[in-house]
């Protein structure tokens, strides 16, 4: 029953939302509008008793992803009356992935109703009376750690050329060095002189 | 249904009570903070409202409340007004999971420390909502900061979080105080004491997230979100009355979590200091309050002492420092764990 009552809420939410991200106007609007959409997603994650996923969609994607989102959108000087204009352009290849996205949720749910016990042969970690972060972890560690391994390579591979492609070593840049800081004493920092007086210094 | 309408009932009516428990705390916390800031300073603080001016959080209360609310011409007004309300909310929701006794919590969730991190890592909107609809420079400049600041301390508070995880073995705040019940000073022989607690094993980590949670949650030295002398008053330059207040609200909120956090984490919750007769005859709300005010307290000695860091200094200490020393400190704790065969099952 209350669950009933809130999967309808959030997912009534979630599509609203994710409506709105592609109506709204501003562009800050319409990430906000997605960070509500991630929201109510975990929330559904919630109701399929998946709370780690729920905990992890929260902190990756709206903790952190949108955020810095939201920072690159926000500093965009964009032009809304140029925005509209190209709209019909992009009309077909839109319309081509929207539909391909259509099929393939068609032929996923409509395998799912056909054959319900596909979904036992799929390699799903089997949920005893552990929780299901222990479940995850035990699958990802022991099965599949080799993909593990192998998309955290590729995001850091990623994140390397990202850094690589972006930056410019200035030449006459004055930095600051910690360490020198932190060694200057009395005997580098000071020299002392013996000026007579009515002479000064040479 | 009648089943269901009771339990929902005993969940609004325990959420309530917090919010109401929390509030009152946080109104004498900042009374604390007021005067432990002024006698650092030789000041006498606030002594004017109530006895030892001890109502002075209630008589700003009114005053906030009773002012009229400006929002700008050029704002966004619809987001301008949420961003308070979003702060405010979020900061509160972070207190559901926490667990102040024995059993005493409204939500007794599996990934209780997860959702901590996800709440935390939720409060940057707030700022980064009320900086951008305010439609003004230095709000704008403050949003920025504050988004490159809480996702760089963020980076290390995940760190220090996997090195507690591993100690304890669970993702819950309740089994985590119930880990530090048994530790380093019972494997001496000894019993269980403050020797358990993992703020000794895991020293260092204790240090990086005490300073983390001081990045996370703007508090000086590295308040540079609103850094008066640069941004004026950062994103709350807009704002007045009642948001405003809900900006504070929320800031002093999410610190008394953080305090509660580090509590849980390192200084074993509810526990006694030493689980002996007498000491153990105290509540363990008692002890728990002793420990989030102690720690508060030293949020205040900070902010009190320590001269505000300039933000390359911000950004060398979150990703040269503390992000290397945290990763580095999970490989050792987790190498001996495993080779003393401590792994909690």
């Amino acid at each position: 029953m209350a669950i009933t009552f809130f999967f309808y809420l959030f997912s009534l939410a979630a599509i609203a939302s994710a409506m709105l991200v592609i109506t709204a106007r501003n562009p800050v609007h319409s990430v906000l509008f997605l960070i509500l959409c991630f929201f109510n997603a975990a929330g559904l994650f919630v109701l399929l008793g998946a709370e780690f996923l729920a905990m992890i969609l929260v902190v990756v994607y709206v903790g952190a992803v949108a955020v810095l989102f939201l920072f690159v959108v926000m500093m965009l000087d964009v032009d809304f009356v140029e925005l509209r204009e190209g709209f019909l352009d992009y009309l077909p290849i839109g319309g081509v992935i929207g539909l391909i996205l259509l099929v393939e949720m068609i032929l996923l749910v409509g395998t799912w109703t056909i054959a319900p016990d596909l979904i036992a042969h799929t390699s799903t970690p089997t949920i005893g009376d552990i929780s299901n972060t222990q479940a995850i972890g035990q699958v990802l560690y022991t099965k599949y750690v080799f993909f593990f391994q192998m998309a955290g390579l590729i995001l850091l591979v990623a994140m390397i050329g990202a850094i690589v492609l972006t930056m410019r070593h200035k030449p006459n840049l004055k930095r600051q060095v910690i360490a020198d800081q932190v060694a200057r004493g009395p005997a580098t920092a000071v020299e002392i002189k013996n000026v007579k007086s009515g002479e000064g210094l040479q | 249904m009648v089943e269901l309408a009771l339990f929902l009932g005993l969940i609004l009516l325990e959420s309530v009570a917090l919010i109401i428990a929390v509030l009152i705390s946080v109104a004498f916390l900042i009374y604390f903070d007021r005067k432990v800031w002024a006698a650092v300073q030789m000041r006498r603080g606030p002594n004017v409202v109530g006895p030892w001016g001890i109502l002075q959080s209630f008589a700003d209360l009114i005053k906030f409340a009773l002012k009229e609310v400006i929002i700008p011409d050029g704002a966004n007004k619809g987001v301008f007004v949420i961003a308070p309300i979003v702060t405010a909310l979020l900061a509160l929701s972070a207190w559901v999971v926490i667990p102040i006794n024995e059993g005493w919590r409204v939500a007794n969730i599996n990934v209780g420390v997860l959702y901590l991190f996800a709440i935390s890592s939720l409060m940057v909107y707030g700022t980064i909502m009320g900086g951008w609809a305010s439609n003004s420079k230095y709000p704008f400049l403050s949003a920025l900061r504050s988004a490159a600041q809480m996702v760089s301390y963020e980076v290390s508070i995940g760190f220090v979080i996997i090195t507690v995880l591993l100690c304890a073995g669970s993702l819950n705040l309740t089994d985590i105080v119930h880990a530090q019940h048994h530790g380093l000073g019972t494997k001496l022989g000894l019993p269980a004491s403050f020797l358990d607690w993992y703020f000794i094993p895991l020293f260092p980590m204790f240090v990086i997230f005490f300073i983390s949670a001081l990045a996370e949650t703007n508090r000086p030295p590295f308040d540079l979100v609103e850094a008066e002398s640069e941004l004026v008053a950062g994103f709350m330059v807009e704002y007045s009355s009642t948001p405003y207040l809900l900006f504070m609200l929320g800031e002093y909120v999410a610190i008394t979590a953080m305090c509660a956090m580090t509590s849980i984490f390192f200084l074993g919750g509810w526990l006694p200091l030493i689980d002996i007769p007498v000491l153990n005859w105290v509540p363990g709300i008692i002890w728990f309050l002793i420990k989030l005010v102690f720690v508060f307290f030293m949020f205040a000695m900070v902010k009190a002492i320590v001269p505000r860091y300039r933000y390359d200094q911000l950004m060398r200490l979150g990703w040269k420092v503390f992000l290397p020393i945290s990763l580095a400190w999970v490989v050792i704790t987790s190498g001996v764990l495993v080779y003393m065969g401590w792994l909690p099952s």
